[in-house]
């Protein structure tokens, strides 16, 4: 009975979560209700990812009103992995808020930050399971809003100026995307992304379709910070509270990825040409900018959540560049590196976080040598710093590993030296911080710091050995992102 | 019969209008407030978009009634509905901010507070 509602579960479940913990007005209240509700989501994540394995796609008829009149559910191989990414990084991030906000915030806004964790989960979950184009901006909204005010809760007065700019970038961005979906359902008639692409062929107009893919790429290519359109990222995770950053640096543009593959892929096809332009081809050239141009950037910065920023946009760079290659090899190192880059961001975010409630720092010129007294914190980000350059032995590697092959499969040998390159500007910037943490003479700040607590280690440590694990073993996500490259490609309209 | 052509395409004309007036105005105005109104006026170009096309002359509400043949396509006038909602909050949302702002810097100018905050760091790095 329960069974079958396991799509719409999956993201009410939050949802229902955040209604609790708003009303609850106790921190630690709202802290359980949070972690239970995250935990559920996480495991029917974990169900329906085995179901779509054994049985295929699932969908779900919202309220028992087929499509077109109603919204789809459709969990496939494509986006079971986004749900159950998106959700264990949901409850990471939970257990680490736990001891990391009562550094961070007044005690009455705790709850409140809960609530709004909640409800950016709830988002993010679904504009992953959702297969109707309208309900996809509703949710991207609902996690929109959410992030905003995750982001204004920050320490710094600066984190109001971060998050209002990022409102007005994000509205933009989502209101690209709804005018883009009003000219699809015009020339469509239908909201439903599976019933779109039955009648795309059909359509008189070329022009409105290619209006309408502009929007809505471009919308999209707003909320996942690719670059040129990156501005509002680097001060939104600098100056958000730790648990927020890690968060969102692993979860909020990973599922903007995840819905440009699908429109991209599902919907309009890779090869589409605008005008002169092919579209393969313009994100090909954004992602190779981002890569180098954001990781320059990420050299010359002292904060280190600043740092992590930049690289972030550079490394969304790569996972843009695996689906500009648009073969079997270069999907799969997206979906890899969307895998792979959250676990090792994650585990970087929590680790400065860390850090930062210790010595009350994140800045790179006041924390000389904090190793030596902060091993553990300063290891997972020495662990998350090898992973981002793709050090073998480490995540990292294996996802830029299938990237080569793609760029070798696409007989384009050069974009693999371009990999490589810009893998040489990510040394750079993590030498940087591994040099000040490491080998510098411990500064004052350093030497009366102490080991962060338990409860923020925990987590941080998790995803930084899970960011090992999965270099050394790489065949579960390897075969996820196969499975989702594979449909995705055969989908092609 | 659909909604008058020359009324259609005035109606047209003043949505790209809206959509890029509000654009613009975000972009151009650095005055947290004037943004906030461009935003809405860009977002409530979208609501037009919308409705347009779901508007018949002599349509009613959408009842099943042998009464009532004609009637407007009620799906537009649902989404805008929550597009409505969305702005709103939107909207509220970036007041709040703005206010927020106004307490902590003393200004909704973003230049100045760009300055002041430029300021800041300078003298932060000669102390240090």
């Amino acid at each position: 009975m329960i069974a079958a509602h396991l799509p719409a579960l999956v993201v009410l479940l939050p949802l229902f979560g955040a209604l609790l913990a708003a009303l609850s007005r106790n921190g630690a209240a709202a802290f359980v209700v949070a972690i239970a509700a995250t935990f559920a989501s996480a495991v029917i994540a974990a169900m329906l990812l085995v179901e779509v394995q054994s049985a295929g796609a699932v969908s779900y008829h919202m309220g028992g009103w087929a499509p077109e009149l109603g919204i789809e559910y459709r969990i496939d191989a494509v986006n079971a992995p986004i749900l159950l990414l998106v959700s264990v990084m949901g409850v990471a991030a939970l257990v680490y808020a736990r001891v990391s906000v009562l550094a961070e915030m007044i005690p009455e806004r705790i709850a409140w930050y809960y609530t709004m964790m909640l409800v950016c989960l709830t988002g993010l979950l679904g504009m992953a399971a959702t297969g109707d184009a309208f309900n996809v901006f509703v949710f991207l909204e609902i996690s929109s809003l959410s992030t905003y005010t995750l982001i204004a809760l920050g320490r710094d007065r600066r984190a109001l100026v971060a998050a209002y700019q990022y409102l007005i970038v994000g509205t933009i961005g989502a209101t690209f995307y709804v005018i883009g979906v009003g000219l699809l359902y015009l020339s469509t008639g239908t909201l439903n992304l599976g019933l779109i692409v039955e009648r795309l062929p059909d359509v008189t107009s070329p022009r409105a379709l290619i209006a309408a893919e502009a929007f809505i790429v471009v919308g999209i290519a707003l909320k996942l910070a690719l670059f040129p359109l990156h501005a509002w990222l680097p001060n939104a995770y600098a100056y958000a509270p730790s648990s927020a950053s890690a968060l969102l640096a692993s979860t909020a543009t990973k599922v903007a990825v995840y819905l440009l593959a699908r429109y991209l892929f599902g919907v309009f096809g890779i090869h589409r040409s605008v005008g002169q332009v092919s579209i393969a081809d313009a994100l090909m050239v954004l992602s190779i900018a981002a890569m180098v141009a954001a990781s320059l950037a990420a050299i010359f910065q002292n904060d280190i959540k600043r740092l992590l920023a930049f690289s972030s946009v550079a490394q969304i760079g790569y996972i843009t560049l695996g689906l500009a290659i648009a073969n079997e090899a270069g999907m799969t190192g997206a979906f890899l590196h969307i895998f792979n880059h959250a676990l090792m961001k994650g585990a970087a975010f929590m680790a400065v976080g860390a850090i930062l409630l210790s010595t009350g720092s994140c800045k790179l010129d006041e924390l000389a040598g904090i190793g030596r007294t902060m091993p553990l914190s300063a290891g997972a980000l020495t662990v998350a710093g090898l992973a981002l350059i793709g050090v073998p032995g480490t995540s990292g590697f294996v996802s830029k590993w299938y990237l080569v092959l793609g760029a070798f499969d696409a007989g384009m040998p050069w974009l693999a030296i371009l990999i490589v390159a810009s893998s040489v500007l990510a040394v750079l910037y993590v030498g940087r911080i591994l040099e000040v943490v490491w080998f510098r003479e411990p500064c004052q700040r350093s030497l009366e710091a102490s080991e962060a607590p338990a409860g923020v280690l925990v987590p941080t440590l998790a995803l930084a050995a899970l960011t090992i694990y999965f270099g050394l073993s790489a065949s579960f996500p390897v075969s996820l992102a196969s499975n989702a490259a594979t449909a995705l490609l055969g989908a092609r309209p | 019969m659909l909604i008058d052509p020359l009324i259609a395409s005035a109606t047209r004309i003043v949505t790209v209008f809206l959509m890029v007036a509000g654009l613009y105005v975000v972009i151009a105005r650095g005055n947290m407030i004037k943004k906030l109104v461009g935003l809405s006026l860009f977002q409530s170009s979208v609501y037009l978009l919308f409705i347009l096309p779901g508007k018949i002359i002599g349509g009613t509400a959408p009842i099943l009634d042998s009464r009532f043949p004609v009637y407007a396509h009620p799906l537009p006038h649902v989404l805008i509905l929550t597009a409505i909602v969305v702005g709103i909050g939107t909207l509220a949302l970036g007041l709040a901010l703005v206010v927020r702002t106004r307490e902590a810097f003393g200004t909704i100018e973003e230049d100045e507070i760009i300055a002041r905050e430029g300021a800041k760091a300078s003298r932060d790095g000669e102390g240090a």
